[in-house]
Parts: structure tokens; sequence; C-alpha cells
């Protein structure tokens, strides 16, 4: 299933687990400040709501 | 209807909430497509070999480290000139991802560059110009932290990005500009005598969709976020002097 990547295989197998790891980070991040940001909005509106 | 609609906070975050998810969707199909294709169905390279592969990470990635500063240029255009919050605020979201596909270009070019040229880094004009925009990314992004008035931190880093896009410019062009350098020239083109074989070029256009569509996503989803975060500064400062 993997090809013959020969001599280079360590040249293009961490270069797609840079890209992809860093993408991965990247994507995990956002999602994560994403759900953090809106949890505490909400509780801000809230608590502004209440407090008139 | 009007593009403007989108400069209301609301209307933005209603929209790409309905968006979001397909264009999600489409980066993951696209990537995992185009990778899939470039790794396993496609020939080594007649001079470079297997590292060949790279290609498919590195180009897209480069690509889209210059098109995500050519979008702030523009966000921070339409703050100066219109002052859409919105715009400034998309131009800071941008910013984190730009620099990411910034750096695995630099780095994915670094892996390919040692077998191919024996050195992980030379000071040729592309990759140098790469380097001082991947600095340019962080100087923004630290400015923007930098700066507690929303207001003003947009102002500055504006200018900021206008000053940047030289950087921007020259490392997509810096190899016409100047003649030396181990960096070649573009690798794809619309002209067929010049671009890259089509058996390499299909599947790097499903990867460059892919990055595309993933700048888009992640563009959007850090947009909200932004939106939502300054909403929350202003309702703090709101109940403080209450």
């Amino acid at each position: 299933m993997m090809p013959d990547l020969g001599k280079y295989a360590f040249a293009v197998l961490s270069s797609y687990g840079v890209a992809l790891g860093l993408i991965g980070v990247l994507v995990a991040l956002s999602v994560a400040r994403s759900r953090k940001v809106r949890a505490e909005l909400a509780k801000i509106e809230e608590r502004v709501q209440r407090n008139g | 209807m009007s593009i403007w609609e989108y400069a209301n906070p609301v209307k933005f975050i209603r929209t790409t909430d309905l968006v979001l998810p397909w264009v999600a969707a489409g980066a993951l199909i696209c990537l995992v497509t185009g990778l899939v294709w470039g790794v396993f169905f496609t020939p080594d390279d007649y001079r470079q070999g297997s590292t060949v592969k790279i290609f498919y990470v590195h180009v897209p990635a480069a690509m889209m480290a210059i098109n995500a500063w050519a979008m702030m240029l523009i966000a921070s255009l339409i703050w100066i000139v219109r002052r859409h919050h919105v715009s400034a605020l998309a131009a800071r979201a941008a910013a984190p991802v730009g620099a990411t596909f910034t750096v695995i270009a630099l780095a994915t070019g670094a892996l390919w560059g040692q077998p191919m040229w024996g050195t992980w880094w030379a000071w040729d004009p592309r990759l140098t110009s790469f380097l001082v925009l991947f600095l340019f990314y962080l100087g923004y992004m630290a400015l923007w932290s930098a700066i507690e008035n929303d207001d003003t931190a947009a102002d500055l880093t504006s200018i900021l990005c206008l000053v940047g896009s030289v950087f921007a410019i020259l490392s997509r062009y810096a190899v016409l500009f100047w003649n030396q350098g181990l960096h070649q020239g573009a690798s794809l083109s619309m002209d067929a005598e010049e671009n890259v074989a089509d058996v390499f070029w299909y599947p790097a256009l499903v990867c460059i969709a892919g990055f595309v569509l993933l700048f888009v996503a992640l563009v959007f989803l850090r947009t909200q976020t932004e939106i939502r975060a300054r909403r929350a500064r202003a309702l703090l400062a709101r109940e403080g002097r209450a």
C-alpha cells in the first residue's frame, strides 16, 4: 500500500508530518478558542440581562 | 443586496454559520482526496525521485501564505476606507492561519531542499522573502495583542499590513526579479508548456482547492470568535462603567 519512497522517505514523511501536524494544531486551537469565547460571551450576556 | 450587509456582525455570523460546515467538509474531502492521490497514485519524478510528493503540501501552503496576506490587505483597506469592524477582525483572524501556512511552506521547503540542493537553507531571494513575510505575520499578531483599544490596534495593524504587502509580493515574484538563487521559478502556470506534467498537476489542483477551503473555513470560524470576543470586551467595559 505504502509507495516505495526509497532514500527520500525521511524528507517526504516528515514533510507530511509537519504539514498535517501544524494544520491539526491550528484547527484544534481555533475550535477550542471558539467554544471558550462563545461560552464566556453567553455567561456575560446572561449576567448583563439579569442585572438589567 | 449588497456585500456590505455582511459588515453587520450579526448577519456575518448568521451567514457563516450556515456556510461553514459545507466549506469545512469540502476542505476535508479535497485535502484527503488530493493528498492520497498525490502520495499513492502518482509516479516519482525522473530527476527528483519521490521527493516530488512534497509538492502537494509545499506549493499549496506557499500559495496560501501569500494569498492570506493579500486577503488581510484587502480587509485592512476596507477597514481604513469604510471602518467596518468585521473586516478588521477578519484580517486579525486570518493572520495565524497565514503564519501557519508560511511555516509549513518554509519547513517543507527545507525538508525538500536538503536532498535536492544539499542544504536545508540558503539566503535565496524567495526563501529570504518568505522568512521576512513570516516575521511580518508575527509582528502583525504581536501588534494586535499589544494594543488594548481595538480601533487603534486595527488602524496600526492595517498600516503594518500595507507595508508587509511589499514582502508578500516579493515572495511571489522574487525569482523573477533576481535571476539567482536555488529556488526554481513558478511550478504552476496557465501555460501548458511551462506547467508541471498533468499527472502531477491534477492532484495538486485538488490539494490547492483543499487549502483554499481550509483557509476560508478557518477564517470564518476565527472571525466569528473575534466578533464574539469584541462584544464580550464591550459588555465587560459597560459593566465596569455602570
